[in-house]
């Protein structure tokens, strides 16, 4: 369900014709000014201004399932620092070890923000493009597109495999921990059998037009920047500048959260 | 007994693949599921193991409805042989393989011998027993699948597109089996868009077309209706359409048994050399 | 010199025991619409697979006497070479369509061979509007029926503009309507653009009026090879245990009975008038 919110959608928004690196470099900079701050305030405020771009690019529905399957995560990032906190504070909840749990969440909900936000405008075709103007080898980029093309057709088998198996009488909800490990046996080795078979049948088929023919091959779409590509890196970059300026002269105001007894 | 009651599916996609479907199926019947792509066919009858459970509507195998019953439950009266066997295999020996259901419905080790070898020898794959059912050819592997889900010797039996990739031979040696099984007292459900091979096993015809049915009779009603196989994107087999073709001479419409056929076809011819 | 000739051709797979292919010697013309069929494990998809140089070099194997395709050699000459001659669709639909879009699908054998972008262009949009696909440009392979896919597949092969075209049983996951769909365009790149093709199927009855030759294969030879009518209607072909077409089984029941309509049916509506026709004399 979770994974839903990183499925790509293919929507003509501005957000989605920025050049797939640009936005890449984007999600790393809000990462990365998360990591500037500890004030709670700068914090929720860099991941609230992703919610209008959110909204620019339509993709309000498929970003807060993300948001919401990583709560669960979130919690727990929570209480982990909180504990931490606790012990390492000489077992007491200190106020500054609260507002530190709560920051190093909002950083964990902001990081997967802008990624889910990356994930959901950037078709995995123009990533794989952008891989290989990274130099990487085109083995190594298209093994990648195809391994997204194909996630769909792989639970679709893996389901139709589990209610083949349970048709037998499989139960896979029944049973020890250790014998229900062992009951996805039955489901694991047609899926692999399966996915070995595909690939090999995939290679017949590459290799039957002409896959390797050449060193270098054309692509069909070639990534550009545009005009509108370098003003918004640009734009970006001096963000990214700013908010070091902010971090290092200008104070910030914090509070106190008060513990609640 | 299969009763299907107003069914409603949808998926969590948003589609809406079955819409107020009515069916029942007697015990010992043999039955045709036939339409185009995306009529349902296939929800349907994932429904009559409990993989699926009703949106809406009702489904009562013996009276119980699925939805109270767990799929292993019911898969011991309903066995559904799916279309593509590698989704099932997964054993070191062919004899596993077919064991594997009994074991899970927990049969005593004599019974699972006994039951093994019977469905080997049912299916001519004892000379494979020992062999892992990876190294088969495709049409072995089809039988050992088939074998695997007759071993536990299911009341019904629901057959996805059983003739897919198989050729001449394999077809006849499949619907002589599936006579023989029917014969023997067992409910025969399959899903297939192989006109030919329903026109020579002549079962009663179910017709699916959007979700619903739109057609339910004996094959030499339905196949030889050209309105209502043109309404479910069928293709006519080629007996009715021959005889259509003849039928300035031939007064006599309804055939679909390639023999029957060939009988009116030959009295036409006597006939007419008397005439001459 | 004919376009596909292959002289003693035999193939043993690796670890395998005996010979797939024995003392195969064909020879296929320009523009010939042959269909390839025979008993599952007669050597059909192996056959196929040595005019593209799947074997031997894919396959690895041991491949006895040779094959010229186009005048190239297949056992001297990468796929590479061989496939912008030979296209190839496969029976999976699935499993030969990898990119995200039809469009791109289509484009990637184009782009295997470094051609510009402009040629690419043209060449895909050509290929997907003769195949009928053209609205299909930006869908993904996901969203397509089996029909489609397999419609795709030949766009991605037609776009390489090969001579010829080989079809390993690419209708048996289709349902009749989706494969008459398919064989009528399959039949246009034949008579319009004169592409030879190999068919393998098993579904004589759909296919019979597409094809000018029937070869018949069993246990690794070609045991019947010419028209449709003589083949179907010969007695080995009954022997060989293939689907002959219930029309010529009617005519060659009635013909027993002494009852001669005249020329072999291919399909129904040759029948019925050759019936009506005797009936009248």
């Amino acid at each position: 369900m979770a994974l839903e919110g990183l499925k790509f959608k293919q929507i003509y928004s501005p957000i989605h014709k920025i050049d797939p690196r640009v936005k890449f470099v984007i999600s790393c900079i809000i990462f990365s000014v998360t990591l500037l701050y500890i004030e709670l305030i700068p914090l929720i405020l860099l991941f609230t201004i992703q919610v209008p771009l959110v909204y620019l690019a339509h993709v309000f529905k498929e970003w807060s399932r993300s948001i919401k399957g990583s709560l669960y995560l979130t919690i727990m990032i929570f209480f982990l620092n909180l504990i931490f906190g606790y012990f390492s504070s000489g077992y007491q909840i200190t106020s500054n070890a609260i507002t530190y749990a709560i920051a190093t969440s909002v950083r964990f909900l902001t990081l997967v923000s802008s990624f889910s936000i990356f994930f959901l405008t950037t078709s995995p075709d123009d990533l794989g493009l952008a891989l290989q103007r990274a130099r990487l080898p085109y083995a190594f980029c298209f093994a990648f597109t195809t391994a997204v093309r194909f996630v769909p057709v792989l639970a679709d088998e893996a389901q139709n495999i589990i209610d083949a198996q349970r048709s037998r009488g499989l139960e896979l909800d029944r049973g020890s921990f250790l014998s229900r490990v062992r009951k996805y046996i039955p489901i694991l080795i047609p899926l692999i059998v399966g996915a070995i078979r595909r690939s090999l049948e995939m290679a017949e088929a590459m290799e039957s037009r002409a896959f390797g023919a050449k060193d270098v091959r054309t692509n069909l779409y070639e990534l550009e920047m545009s005009g509108r590509d370098w003003m918004v890196l640009i734009i970006s970059l001096f963000a990214l500048l700013f908010s070091i300026y902010i971090r290092y002269y200008v104070t910030i105001p914090s509070f106190e959260i008060p513990i609640p007894i | 007994m299969i009763d299907v009651k107003d069914l409603y599916f949808k998926y969590p996609s948003g589609i809406e693949a079955l819409r107020g479907l009515n069916l029942r199926i007697d015990d010992g019947e043999f039955v045709a599921i036939m339409g185009e792509n995306g009529a349902g066919k296939t929800t349907l009858i994932k429904h009559l193991n409990g993989i699926f459970k009703p949106s809406k509507g009702d489904i009562y195998i013996d009276d119980v409805d699925t939805r109270d019953s767990t799929i292993a439950e019911i898969s011991k009266k309903v066995g559904l042989v799916f279309q593509n066997p590698d989704h099932q295999l997964f054993s070191e020996t062919v004899e596993e393989e077919v064991a594997f259901a009994l074991k899970n419905f927990g049969y005593s080790e004599e019974v699972i011998d006994m039951r093994v070898t019977w469905a080997l020898n049912l299916l001519n794959l004892e000379s494979h027993r020992n062999e892992s059912p990876f190294i088969l050819s495709g049409g072995e592997r089809k039988r050992v699948a088939l074998a695997a889900i007759l071993a536990w010797n299911p009341k019904v039996i629901v057959l996805d597109e059983p003739t897919i990739g198989q050729d001449y031979e394999q077809k006849e040696r499949l619907r002589q089996l599936i006579i023989q099984l029917n014969s023997q007292g067992r409910t025969v459900i399959m899903v297939t868009h192989d006109v030919e091979f329903v026109a020579d096993c002549e079962p009663r015809v179910v017709l699916m077309s959007k979700g619903k049915v739109i057609a339910d009779g004996p094959a030499l009603e339905i196949l030889t209706d050209f309105e209502i196989t043109n309404r479910a994107s069928i293709l006519v087999p080629q007996i009715p359409s021959l005889m259509d073709h003849l039928k300035d001479v031939c007064a006599i419409h309804k055939i679909l048994n390639y023999h029957d056929a060939k009988n009116v076809l030959l009295e036409i011819a006597r006939v007419g050399q008397r005439k001459s | 010199m004919s376009q596909i000739e292959t002289i003693d051709l035999s193939y043993l797979y690796p670890g395998a025991e005996k010979s797939t292919l024995v003392d195969i010697n064909l020879t296929i013309e320009e523009g010939e619409f042959v269909m390839l069929t025979g008993p599952s494990g007669c050597g059909k998809t192996t056959l196929c697979r040595c005019l593209n140089g799947l074997i031997p070099h894919f396959y690895g194997g041991k491949m006895g006497g040779g094959v010229n395709v186009c005048g190239i050699d297949v056992k001297s000459n990468p796929m590479s070479k061989l496939s912008q001659h030979v296209g190839y669709v496969f029976q999976n639909p699935d499993n030969q369509l990898f990119a995200l879009t039809v469009e791109r699908d289509v484009a990637f054998g184009l782009e295997n061979l470094a051609l510009p972008r402009k040629e690419i262009k043209n060449s895909i949009d050509w290929a997907m509007e003769t195949v009928g696909i053209s609205e299909l440009r930006n869908a993904s392979p996901n969203e397509l029926s089996g029909g489609q896919k397999q419609l795709v597949a030949i766009a991605c092969v037609l776009a390489m503009k090969p001579r010829i075209l080989i079809m390993d049983e690419p209708t048996s996951n289709l349902d009749p309507m989706a494969a008459k769909r398919m064989f009528d365009i399959v039949k246009k790149l034949n008579e319009k653009f004169g592409m030879t093709v190999i068919l393998v199927e098993h579904r004589l009855d759909l296919l019979s009026t597409f094809v000018n030759r029937v070869i018949v294969m069993a246990e690794g030879c070609i045991k019947i090879d010419g028209s449709p009518k003589i083949v179907l209607n010969s007695l080995e072909s009954q022997i060989l245990g293939i689907g002959i077409p219930k029309v010529i089984r009617l005519y060659q029941d009635i013909k027993r009975e002494g009852f001669d309509i005249g020329g072999i049916p291919l399909t129904v509506e040759e029948f019925a008038s050759s019936f009506r026709r005797r009936l009248q004399r």
